[in-house]
């Protein structure tokens, strides 16, 4: 039953078949960290193509790029993926050179708060320009 | 109590290669790359909010300071670009060469982390010679 010889007897059925070992978190962090990478390849690769064709646009055109329908869709799916995807990466750094407990609960805390209030500033800014933003031009 | 033991492999006794530089530049670019996330959140607000709040943003990206650090993330996500595509595929068990100790064999994985810092780099030149060249084109 259990991968290791000689400890069947310790390993609850349900412990082996929830399969989270010794962090209790499963393949979770490493699973999104990947989903959210591929999605970020063509979304990373799209938004280098839109700054570089929004360099020195006026403020009305920059509204107006946004404003289009498939930019501000990408755009909110790129916020989410960037924050969410660079959250679990500072996840790993805090937990590998963060070794005082109360700063590293303190740290990983704020960084879920950061990322998530980031991530929804990034959508409401996108949400605002796109439906309102017309009244602009 | 604290926990006094080594946290972490001496990093001095091990034969350098290509792999430890990829893997620092890898978590280095992505810490720098969570602060250009911040500038993205920064832009987007900036555009929501006003004219001027753009202005400033256009501003500070226009600087000296702004334009070597934009330079600085470029580079900084081309190479967390080309390097995360290559540690998929790790992910998916491709990419691996004979495991070789000796120097003059090198496993096929040294020779690709060294084409992903050389990709990187030349993306990233390839990039600022358009933007430089779209600059100068006229929309400025």
């Amino acid at each position: 039953m259990s991968a290791y010889p000689g400890q069947e007897g310790l390993r609850t059925p349900l412990k082996v078949a929830l399969g989270n070992g010794a962090s209790g978190t499963g393949v979770r962090h490493w699973w999104i960290q990947r989903v959210t990478a591929v999605a970020l390849i063509p979304l990373s690769i799209w938004f280098l193509f839109l700054v570089g064709g929004l360099l020195h646009a006026t403020y009305p055109v920059v509204l107006a790029s946004v404003a289009q329908p498939v930019h501000a869709v990408f755009l909110i799916v790129l916020s989410v993926c960037l924050f969410w995807h660079g959250a679990l990466g500072l996840q790993v750094v805090i937990e590998d050179y963060v070794h005082t407990r109360w700063l590293e609960v303190t740290l990983q805390i704020a960084l879920r708060f950061g990322a998530v209030l980031a991530a929804l500033a990034c959508v409401m800014a996108v949400l605002s320009v796109w439906l309102t933003g017309t009244s602009y031009y | 109590m604290p926990n006094t033991r080594p946290t972490s492999p001496h990093l001095g006794i091990y034969r350098w290669r290509v792999n430890m530089l990829q893997s620092t530049l890898h978590r280095l670019t992505g810490l720098f790359l969570c602060l250009g996330a911040l500038l993205v959140a920064w832009g987007l607000i900036a555009a929501a909010s006003s004219g001027a709040a753009w202005n400033a943003f256009a501003a500070f990206c226009g600087s000296p300071i702004g334009m070597i650090l934009l330079f600085l993330w470029t580079w900084s996500l081309l190479f967390h670009l080309c390097n995360g595509i290559y540690h998929l595929l790790h992910d998916v068990g491709q990419g691996y060469g004979p495991a070789r100790r000796d120097r003059e064999f090198a496993p096929v994985y040294w020779r690709a982390g060294w084409s992903m810092i050389v990709a990187s780099v030349v993306l990233t030149v390839l990039v600022w010679i358009f933007l430089v060249l779209h600059m100068a084109g006229g929309v400025a």
